[in-house]
């Protein structure tokens, strides 16, 4: 059983660096799969009240944390435009060698587009609309 | 010559029969998963500020928490599917392969419950 052959074959083939895009896309989907631990772990503490909420805040707001939250940004950035490639290989679109080659860097244009976007919304101040809608919900 | 039946011979040396399920089910979790991630990244980001009470108002209000838990639901069926592949992948020990796929189908049951719980509760029950 042992000694046949099992897939992934990594040593078999000569590297090509579209290769690196399907790497990548395996380690950004597990990063985010630690995230969803987060996530989950965020959402129970909310739901725990304001001492349990504040506990997960002092972390999630520490500089060790910003930089994860970061890490979880880019990497859902990543794996959503490199997945949606993926998705068109499915329909049997773009599988040829100079298209796949076209898409991986198209996915990483979008997704460092997509990155500095939300990036931004995550840093930008406050607008007026923002907080008059926001202020009278969280004064119940 | 053996004494096996050709079936016993053959049993467990080919493909296990249902990756067609795990593949289609990977695709149309993906699918889902673009315009619930989505809305989720933008919709939390834009609040301001990413607090307590902002927090808690977002999420017991409108369909927030009803695309809230979906994409909990979804998210972690996508990623259970996604983590399988990987250790089924990587993890050519039996044993440890067996332990491994266990732990990850307990952990993402365990991640989706706690999410979908925690968003009813927040919709739902007032503090």
């Amino acid at each position: 059983m042992s000694a046949r052959p099992i897939s992934p074959h990594l040593s078999a083939y000569r590297f090509g660096y579209t290769m690196l895009f399907s790497i990548l896309h395996r380690i950004t989907g597990l990063i985010l799969s630690v995230g969803l631990l987060v996530l989950a772990w965020w959402l129970m503490a909310l739901a725990n009240g304001p001492a349990a909420y504040a506990i997960a805040e002092t972390f999630l707001l520490s500089w060790f944390a910003k930089t994860l939250l970061a890490g979880w940004l880019a990497s859902f950035c990543y794996h959503l435009c490199n997945g949606i490639r993926h998705l068109t290989w499915d329909l049997g679109v773009g599988m040829e060698k100079q298209e796949a080659r076209r898409s991986a860097w198209a996915a990483i244009v979008a997704a460092l587009v997509l990155f500095a976007a939300l990036g931004y919304l995550a840093i930008a101040p406050a607008s007026n609309a923002h907080a008059s809608r926001v202020v009278p919900q969280s004064a119940r | 010559m053996s004494l096996r039946s050709a079936l016993g011979q053959v049993r467990g040396h080919g493909a296990a029969g249902g990756g067609a399920r795990h593949w289609l089910s990977q695709r149309v979790t993906a699918l889902a998963l673009i315009p619930l991630s989505i809305w989720f990244v933008i919709s939390l980001l834009g609040l301001k500020p990413i607090d307590y009470l902002t927090l808690r108002a977002w999420i017991s209000e409108g369909w927030a928490p009803v695309l809230l838990g979906l994409l909990l639901l979804v998210l972690s069926y996508h990623s259970s599917l996604g983590v399988q592949v990987v250790i089924e992948d990587y993890v050519s020990d039996n044993a440890k392969k067996f332990v491994a796929l266990l732990a990850s189908r307990f952990i993402h049951a365990l991640v989706a419950a706690t999410g979908v719980f925690a968003v009813v509760k927040v919709a739902l029950v007032p503090l």
